[in-house]
């Protein structure tokens, strides 16, 4: 054990100290980091995760926006209880386009990964306005001023910034934002471009109000939650990880 | 480096480190102490080599015990499958009807579908199922837009109303009022003939007798019994979908008349399985109105 003798030459000088604390904190960072970079296997190869359409982006963009996150996560573990009360476990590929994830640690309110689909639009309005008069032993806020209309004059710059961190969103999408956005909101035409480039985006209004409401973009987005992949088809055991 | 030497005082040997003539006393670990750290060591070397635990460039040191959080929720889930078996093979087996008959089935199929009428019914139809008054009708009463019977329940909850399923039951009350159909004056003479329906007072010599049985007899019948065939509630009680606690009854005839609304319930069948869907239906028609 005769090297453990020298320690007291890297303890009584600074220069030693320093270099030992930085190797020591590298070794750290790059086991932790690297892997992520470049491994494979944490996000699984499954068909139907998209990027958000500009409807959605909003919608998520008001999720963080009002701190849903602090009563809600968005991620089933993979235990049977959960899995049983809400559906397939998450899988990392499904929020690969998050940014930043809405994971969340704390449940006062439900796990909102799988909402989608669950409720009708006309429940998630009544709901969001005022909770208690659908669910009246509800502890969650009310947020009727989401009946504003929503400001969206920045979705293109937005989405190019999200490209800048990965999301594959094309020229196309980019150029038709504003317009896919109000279309969304507005038309419930199944065919309709916006509905070509997002499959599965919810089409047409959710509350009464023609206009583009914050309310129209929030429900948007909690309808798509967790009905990209297709789990009749995918099974995410069977995918090699 | 000053070396380890005897303290005069304590009797106890120094480190040997010596700060502008201060120096330290070498006071070892309790030995018990130094066997735990060495032992958690061990233990973490034989995690590492038990438990996924590396990173690796592409992947990830998967560990010689394979352990993978996913497949113990598969096999947890097969235990739990197998456990259930006895009763959720009978329930999948058999028809509703069946399972209703069966005291075993029945009572394990009123446990399950009540929890699973909690996790997605309740937040609309309340818990218990007595509704939401407005928007969401009471499943405890023996009044029915689609059917009471058993199978109409399972119809009902598989597919779901008026939503984008192909089998879903759809059916919409034209527009009266928005598109022209009756004036205004008509449409008072019509509601005034349905409160009296629904209030079971006279209807004799009220002008809307004759708007109804031309304009809404189709759908909501002679009397106004309705039809579970269209989903056209019975107006000839007092139990109304669209009306909220403050609201009067003859308004929210001219409201559905002039630009009526439209209930919609998600398919259930693309979330649940064709067991849970039997359980519920079981539970619902217990509720109370079960016919
Ligand atoms: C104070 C905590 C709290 C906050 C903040 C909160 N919620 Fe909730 N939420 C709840 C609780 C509790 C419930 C369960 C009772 C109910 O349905 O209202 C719930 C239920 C829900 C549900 C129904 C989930 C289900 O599966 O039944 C949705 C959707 C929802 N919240 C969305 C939101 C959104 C969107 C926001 C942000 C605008 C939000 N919540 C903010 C506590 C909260
Ligand atoms: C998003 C809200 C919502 C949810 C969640 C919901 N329902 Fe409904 N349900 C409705 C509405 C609205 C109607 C009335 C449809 C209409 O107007 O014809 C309805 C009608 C029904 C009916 C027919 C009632 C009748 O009088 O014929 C049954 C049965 C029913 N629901 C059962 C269920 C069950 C069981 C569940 C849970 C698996 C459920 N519902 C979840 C909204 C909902
Ligand atoms: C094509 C069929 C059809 C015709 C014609 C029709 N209705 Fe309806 N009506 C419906 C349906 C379907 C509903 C239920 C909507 C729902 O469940 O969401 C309904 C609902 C109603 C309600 C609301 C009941 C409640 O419980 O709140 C009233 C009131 C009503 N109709 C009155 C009339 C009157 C008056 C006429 C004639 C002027 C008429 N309807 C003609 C199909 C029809």
């Amino acid at each position: 054990m005769s090297i453990f003798k020298h320690h007291a030459k890297l303890e009584t000088n600074v220069f030693f100290l320093a270099v030992g604390i930085l190797l020591s904190v590298i070794v750290g960072g790059l086991v932790e980091v690297v892997p992520l970079f470049t491994i494979e296997s944490t996000i699984e190869k499954v068909d139907g995760v998209r990027p958000y359409s500009p409807l959605e982006q909003k919608g998520r963009d008001i999720y963080v926006r009002e701190g849903c996150y602090l009563c809600h996560s968005q991620m089933v573990r993979p235990f049977k209880d959960e899995v049983e009360r809400y559906g397939h476990y998450s899988l990392a590929a499904e929020s690969k386009y998050d940014h930043p994830f809405q994971w969340g640690s704390k449940r006062t309110g439900p796990d909102l990964a799988r909402v989608g689909g669950k409720y009708t639009n006309d429940w998630h309005v009544r709901h969001l306005i005022n909770p208690r008069d659908v669910v009246p032993e509800s502890v969650m806020p009310g947020y009727p001023h989401l009946k504003r209309e929503l400001d969206y004059s920045t979705i293109d710059a937005d989405m190019k910034a999200l490209r800048v961190v990965g999301v594959p969103y094309t020229d196309e999408q980019i150029a038709n934002a504003k317009k896919d956005l109000v279309e969304q909101a507005t038309s419930d035409d199944a065919s309709a471009a916006v509905a070509g480039r997002y499959p599965k985006a919810r089409m047409g209004s959710a509350d009464a109000n023609p206009k583009v409401t914050e309310l129209d973009a929030m429900v948007a987005y909690l309808q798509v939650l967790g009905t990209m992949v297709d789990f009749t088809t995918v099974k995410p055991e069977k995918i090699a990880r | 480096m000053a070396s380890m030497e005897k303290d005069s005082v304590s009797g106890q040997y120094t480190t040997g480190h010596e700060w502008d003539g201060i120096r330290e006393l070498n006071t070892p670990l309790p030995k018990w102490w130094v066997y735990v750290f060495w032992a958690t060591v061990i233990w973490s070397i034989a995690y590492w080599v038990a438990m996924p635990a590396w990173p690796t460039i592409n992947d990830y040191s998967r560990g010689v015990l394979g352990y993978a959080s996913r497949n113990e929720l598969e096999s947890d889930i097969k235990a739990q499958k197998q456990a259930r078996s006895k009763f959720e093979a009978k329930i999948a087996a058999i028809s509703v009807d069946d399972v209703v008959k069966d005291k075993d089935l029945r009572n394990f199929a009123m446990t399950g579908g009540k929890v699973l009428f909690n996790d997605n019914c309740a937040p609309c139809h309340g818990t218990g199922g007595v509704g939401a008054p407005g928007a969401y009708p009471n499943l405890a009463d023996d009044e029915w837009i689609w059917g009471g019977e058993l199978a109409d329940l399972k119809q009902t909850i598989s597919f779901g109303v008026r939503n984008t399923n192909e089998n879903s039951r759809q059916s919409e009350m034209p527009k009266f009022g928005a598109d022209g159909l009756l004036t205004a004056e008509q449409i008072n003479q019509v509601a005034d003939y349905v409160v009296a329906l629904s209030s079971k007072g006279s209807t004799a010599g009220l002008p809307g007798e004759a708007i109804f049985a031309e304009q809404c007899v189709v759908c909501h019948q002679d009397g106004g019994v309705g039809s579970k065939d269209v989903g056209s509630p019975a107006l000839n009680n007092n139990i109304w979908l669209f009306k909220g606690s403050k609201e009067q009854v003859k308004q929210v005839v001219i409201n559905q008349v002039t630009n009526p609304q439209h209930g919609s319930m998600p398919a259930w069948s693309e979330r649940l399985d064709e067991t849970s869907i039997k359980m519920l239906t079981v539970y619902v028609h217990s509720l109370g109105g079960g016919k």
